[in-house]
């Protein structure tokens, strides 16, 4: 395959980005997208060229670290039927002579480090405001010592799949962070370890959330098509209905 | 805003009803329209229990209070957006994204001022297209209506306002909790299609009646 990429380049974090486009011939539809871009890499090194700085990690679609977006869709998705992470994306979904733009995740509260990568760690303000349960350390309590309703404990572990990536950040037309932090809202708010500080939890998180410099949510569900773990929209409702109900509650201001 | 959203609706669609009295005739038309200003001899609405015509002045009040906090609201979630979504993308394609929840911030500065203009022509009668100020409401409903500009106009009008409708029912829900599963997703979607489409099609009714000559007296 031989592709042409648009790509953003941004020295540092308040250094001005532009798009730089380069020629790569000789690409395997057998690759993954980020293997395709360390192709990319080590020819620009040899050309004495700075290679382009990305996030990446496990490469199996399960630690949340890469992420980019590729011809204006977070992970590549674009209309392809599959969820995906931009590590599980491959060259085979792009036709050849294509020509593909790559951007970083752009948002208020995930600032560019360095071309691709994006500091995300207003996410995890949001989760230390409230995306745990207080429990005493000690010997793990046997796993049927508390039980948990089949349906709500179902829906717990979908929710609990979120892998932090920030693609529905950056997909959101808003850059809201709601569908990350309803996951964790309600991945906690159906399971009985969760119930002490349930009203507690959603209003702390959901300031953390706005404090951190996310947008509102406006109910367009982009987020939820993009996220590679399928976390659905009604996350974002169980979220607003904990909310609505922390009010009638005395727990946090 | 979901709340103060969901009372506007509630409002149109009393309107619309209100607006299809007109096929019953002019009489029973313009009956209604002075029962809700309190200006029959026999007294209006809600009388004896508020004095007269007090009670058309405590509901617009109450109106301009609704959409004054739903504006207020939707600016600053707007200005959240602006701080929120930091630099644009360069080349953007949505999965999702519908036209309505597109435009809701756009047609919603459109629709405010189609309402000042809708305001100015048929209570204050400030603009007079095809009547006269001391014309009852039938008759100023159909001069009005008989030119094809003032139809046309309304057409858009309409249009921005179903659309608007169409997003707001559905993310009134989901802001209040309504959107629990896919199925209630595709529920409060399919309501939404249809509050629409209803508020259009019982808006369009009467005045394109009264332009083709259609059952009006």
């Amino acid at each position: 395959m031989r592709i042409k990429l648009r790509i953003w380049r941004q020295a540092g974090p308040d250094a001005p980005g532009a798009m730089q486009t380069y020629q790569l011939d000789n690409v395997s539809e057998k690759m993954s997208f980020l293997e395709m871009l360390d192709m990319l890499n080590e020819q620009l090194t040899a050309q004495d060229i700075e290679p382009v700085a990305f996030d990446h990690d496990c490469r199996e679609g399960i630690c949340g670290m890469c992420g980019v977006v590729i011809d204006g869709s977070a992970h590549g998705r674009y209309n392809s039927a599959v969820p995906t992470t931009t590590c599980q994306l491959h060259m085979r979904s792009f036709a050849d002579g294509a020509v593909i733009d790559v951007e970083p995740w752009r948002a208020g509260a995930f600032p560019v480090i360095k071309d691709l990568v994006v500091d995300r760690k207003a996410f995890d303000r949001v989760i230390q405001a409230g995306g745990y349960i207080s429990v005493n350390t000690g010997s793990a309590p046997d796993a049927h010592a508390t039980p948990a309703p089949k349906r709500q404990s179902e829906k717990a572990f979908d929710n609990a799949t979120c892998i932090g990536c920030g693609a529905c950040v950056a997909a959101c037309p808003n850059g809201s962070g709601m569908l990350f932090t309803s996951a964790k809202i309600t991945h906690l708010a159906m399971l009985p370890q969760g119930q002490p500080e349930r009203a507690l939890r959603v209003k702390a998180m959901v300031a953390a959330h706005d404090a951190a410099g996310f947008g509102g949510c406006t109910n367009i569900g982009e987020c939820a098509s993009v996220c590679p773990k399928q976390i659905p929209l009604a996350s974002i409702g169980q979220l607003n209905r904990d909310l609505i109900a922390s009010l009638f509650k005395g727990d946090g201001k | 805003m979901a709340i103060t959203g969901l009372i506007l609706i509630a409002f149109l669609v009393m309107h619309m009803f209100g607006n299809l009295k007109m096929f019953i005739g002019a009489e029973a038309y313009n009956h209604y329209a002075e029962w809700l200003k309190g200006a029959l001899e026999s007294g209006g609405i809600l009388e004896p229990l508020l004095p007269h015509g007090w009670f058309i002045w405590i509901f617009r009040a109450f109106m301009l209070a609704c959409l004054i906090l739903h504006i207020y609201c939707a600016a600053k979630v707007w200005a959240a957006s602006l701080r929120g979504r930091g630099s644009r993308y360069v080349s953007v394609t949505r999965r999702e994204q519908t036209v309505s929840a597109r435009l809701m911030r756009w047609g919603g500065i459109a629709l405010a001022l189609l309402l000042i203009f809708h305001i100015l022509m048929f209570t204050t009668k400030t603009i007079r297209p095809g009547f006269e100020a001391s014309d009852d409401p039938y008759s100023m409903f159909v001069g009005a209506f008989g030119n094809w500009w003032v139809l046309a106009a309304y057409i858009v009008f309409m249009l921005v306002v179903c659309l608007h409708v169409r997003h707001g029912f559905w993310s009134a829900f989901t802001t209040l909790g309504g959107n629990v599963s896919p199925q209630a997703r595709t529920i409060l979607n399919a309501l939404a299609y249809f509050v629409a489409a209803l508020i259009f099609v019982g808006f369009m009714l009467p005045p394109v009646a009264v332009f083709l000559n259609l059952g009006v007296n």
